[in-house]
């Protein structure tokens, strides 16, 4: 019997609120500050946004419970594979933990969204979302994470999951391992000197060689810049 | 308020320190003047690490790069944005004005685009081609000069073309097109459309030993630790500073009035001192005024005197008047050809490596006047938005929308790199009937008045934005592309966004020969006011489809050259 398992046989029964299920359920992820996994210490702040910051880590807003929720939900979104970490590898939920007060528009979904998850969940197995086993959550993650399927009862859910969705790839996709799944090599001083021979060749293109010709030559980057009266580049 | 006043007297105090008031100050200094700029904002240096932003990774914003605080995101440049607190501005009935203002030493050139196009022969006497507005009172021939001496002070890349309204300059190399740009060529030519390198004030060549060479990082909205890009405290005022030693800086300085004397003529400037909250005068000869178009009609508004009882140099009623902006709207696409790409990194210059001039100057249109086509895209850095709705574009293949896991992962990498966005840029037609004032009542936190916008677009711009409509989609067509959202029709204004918001805001000073319709004359000089200045884009007569900073610059740098001449002549 699985973790989540055990602790549903043990509840079952009388002590089903709310508040005990929160204390009791299992964490996934850590409720870790994203303050304590990047140092936000200097990245080109102006004195009011370094408060600003402050002020944001310094206060909550999802609780406990919505916070697990949260947590359970974006694993079951990213997933790691052979190659890569899962969404609370690269700290999604410690993003999206921040995001809801960095940007309040996002209240209101994660609110709604996490009441109508467990009161769906509720419905059909008993429980709160965490609290399912994994099959369980499957089964309403499939009922809610394509919008061709959305019914009318469902409709709620498929409109949250689409907004967790969302900001758990935002979240993981602008961390290192979102770039290195992704193969994003750019950000880095390089000499731009066109698109790969090979790159070219597969689409069936090539450079003019009268537009080349009005180009960079890269290898005189460094040489000072000189024209003759008529504006052209004679260095 | 007790205002305390400054002992030094300067030869000319510069209000602003971006485009106008950066070029200002490096001449001015040159010719051994002793010059004080007053910034509104705080010091700004890329190069420091305290204010660096670029080559930062998404994940060292703890909101990767969401604008929450900046409107262009976490990372861009630009200190302020369309609201800032204690500064507001208000909209008359009917106006959905969009005024953006950057806080900071250089203002908006640390974060602008770089576009640095010429005006024509054409744009300056666009009356005498449509019989529409007013002409300048100078020609292209006056300003050509100066646009040759900024090209090489400062650098832009752009290729000689030859084309009779997009007058070529002293340019340096432009980089080679990325991968979705040999599209767009591809697609442009098919369907009629002249593509052209693009002219950026980016240096693809080293231009002195005072500023480094691209490294090309996308980034140039960031600011540039190496000083690759144009921007007016990096380019202009730091330079000054080091080899004259004339110039003093006054940041989180907020200009309220120019001061005059019994005979009406400016003896200073008046400013809030921002870190305390005090009311501070500085004494200068010549007073030069580069705050932006809107902010310099402002001040120029306010200050107020016996002998300018409607405000300094506002005799003629026309200060505020024929304000404009750049005319907007664009499109995007999915390039099926880019899906699935190859990986590698395409990141160029911070802007467009292609675009395309207006091309039909001589057609009959049922709009006046043209506008160019910017092109968007590529493998971009994964900021805040990635990911966002991606599983979307499956429905355009009939294949699966949402899921999870592999599923989406495979969505997200194989849609990278494959959307890319045509955006037109236009020229509008000035009209005195669109204006900025003093709001009789609201001011802001330091009890000045501030601006009121009263803006309408007419069917010359709507009708120039359904025209772009058609060209952007019929090179999308020719490409092959699968256009995304719905073209918007008359009940959206053709997508025309609102005024203001392409931050090419002009006019509001105008020059002219005529001191009952103009506020300068062709030297950027106060009809009224002899030793005051305007060097931002409040003197444009009109705006051209270009971007406005390379004319700023230019009409900058001409208009201080005057001032060193009358001083010496005594005039002023």
């Amino acid at each position: 019997m699985d973790r989540r398992e055990s602790i549903k046989t043990m509840l079952i029964g009388a002590l089903g609120t709310g508040a005990l299920l929160n204390r009791c359920a299992p964490s996934k992820a850590e409720r870790t500050k994203l303050q304590n996994v990047y140092d936000f210490s200097s990245y080109g702040r102006t004195a009011e946004e370094k408060q600003r910051d402050v002020d944001l880590f310094a206060e909550n807003f999802f609780t406990d419970h919505q916070f697990e929720t949260v947590a359970v939900l974006c694993d079951l979104i990213l997933p790691a594979t052979d190659t890569a970490g899962s969404a609370s590898d690269a700290h999604v939920p410690a993003f999206i933990d921040f995001m809801v007060k960095d940007a309040p528009s996002w209240q209101d979904d994660f609110q709604i969204g996490i009441t109508w998850l467990d009161a769906y969940s509720k419905q059909k197995f008993g429980y709160d979302f965490v609290l399912l086993t994994h099959a369980q959550q499957m089964e309403i993650i499939e009922e809610i994470a394509y919008p061709d399927k959305a019914t009318e009862v469902t409709q709620p859910g498929v409109d949250f999951y689409r907004e967790i969705r969302n900001i758990t790839l935002t979240g993981y996709y602008t961390t290192q391992m979102g770039w290195d799944d992704l193969g994003y090599v750019g950000n880095r001083p390089n000499v731009w000197d066109g698109v790969p021979e090979e790159v070219l060749k597969k689409h069936g293109l090539e450079y003019e060689p009268e537009w080349l010709a009005k180009c960079v030559d890269q290898s005189k980057r460094d040489v000072t810049a000189e024209w003759d009266e008529g504006g052209n580049l004679i260095s | 308020m007790e205002i305390i006043k400054s002992r030094k007297e300067y030869d000319a105090v510069i209000v602003g320190s971006g485009a106008g008031g950066g070029m200002s100050a490096k001449i001015l200094a040159e010719q051994g003047l002793n010059v004080a700029i007053i910034e509104a904002g705080p010091y700004f240096d890329p190069a420091l690490d305290e204010y660096r932003t670029q080559l930062r990774p998404s994940w060292e914003s703890p909101r990767r790069g969401y604008g929450s605080t900046r409107a262009f995101g976490d990372y861009d440049a630009a200190y302020g944005g369309w609201e800032i607190d204690g500064e507001p501005y208000t909209q008359a009935d009917g106006t959905n004005f969009g005024w953006f203002r950057s806080r900071m030493l250089g203002g908006r050139t640390n974060h602008w685009g770089r576009i640095s196009l010429r005006f024509g022969p054409l744009d300056f006497k666009r009356k005498d081609w449509d019989g529409l507005g007013d002409n300048w009172p100078i020609s292209y021939d006056d300003v050509k000069p100066y646009y040759d001496r900024v090209d090489k002070m400062i650098g832009v890349f752009g290729s000689k073309e030859g084309i009779f309204n997009e007058p070529d300059g002293f340019f340096l190399p432009p980089p080679k097109p990325r991968l979705h740009e040999l599209y767009y060529i591809k697609g442009a030519r098919k369907a009629g459309i002249p593509v052209i390198p693009s002219r950026l004030s980016i240096l693809t060549k080293r231009l002195n030993n005072e500023r480094g060479v691209c490294f090309y990082c996308n980034q140039c909205n960031r600011a540039c630790q190496i000083y690759a890009d144009f921007s007016s405290g990096t380019c202009l005022i730091f330079p000054a500073q080091k080899s004259t030693g004339r110039v003093d800086l006054y940041v989180n300085s907020m200009a309220k009035e120019v001061v005059t004397n019994g005979d009406g003529k400016a003896t200073g400037v008046s400013y809030i001192n921002k870190e305390n909250g005090s009311e501070q005068e500085i004494k200068g000869k010549v007073i030069v005024l580069g705050a932006s178009a809107c902010s310099t009609a402002r001040i120029l508004l306010n200050s107020k005197s016996s002998q300018h009882p409607d405000g300094l140099g506002n005799s003629s009623g026309m200060i505020g008047r024929y304000l404009h902006d750049s005319t907007g709207t664009g499109a995007a696409a999915l390039v099926p050809e880019l899906m699935d790409r190859d990986r590698y990194n395409e990141d160029g210059v911070g802007g467009l490596h292609v675009y395309t001039p207006w091309w039909l100057n001589e057609a009959k249109l049922d709009f006046p006047r043209g506008y160019h086509l910017e092109i968007w895209g590529g493998m971009g850095m994964p900021s805040y938005g990635i990911g966002f709705d991606t599983t979307n574009l499956n429905s355009h293949f009939n294949e699966t929308v949402g899921g999870y896991g592999d599923k989406l992962r495979k969505d997200v990498k194989r849609f990278f790199g494959s959307v890319m966005g045509i955006a037109m840029r236009g020229e509008s037609v000035p009209q005195y009937n669109n204006y900025c004032e003093l709001d009789p009542e609201v001011k802001d936190q330091w009890g000045i008045p501030v601006l009121r916008f009263n803006y309408q677009w007419t069917d010359y711009e709507r009708l120039q934005a359904k025209h772009a409509h058609d060209t952007i989609e019929s090179i999308f067509d020719a490409m092959g592309a699968i256009k995304l959202g719905n073209k918007p029709g008359a009940d959206r204004d053709y997508g025309l966004m609102n005024p203001g918001v392409i931050i090419h805001e002009v006019g509001t000073t105008r020059m002219g020969d005529d001191p009952a319709t103009s506020v300068t004359n062709k030297y950027n000089q106060l009809h009224d006011a002899k030793n005051v200045f305007v060097v931002d884009a409040g003197v444009f007569v009109s705006q051209a489809d270009k971007n406005p900073t390379w004319t700023i610059l230019a009409l900058s740098m001409r208009a201080s050259e005057y001032i060193v001449d009358q001083l010496k002549k005594q005039n002023i």
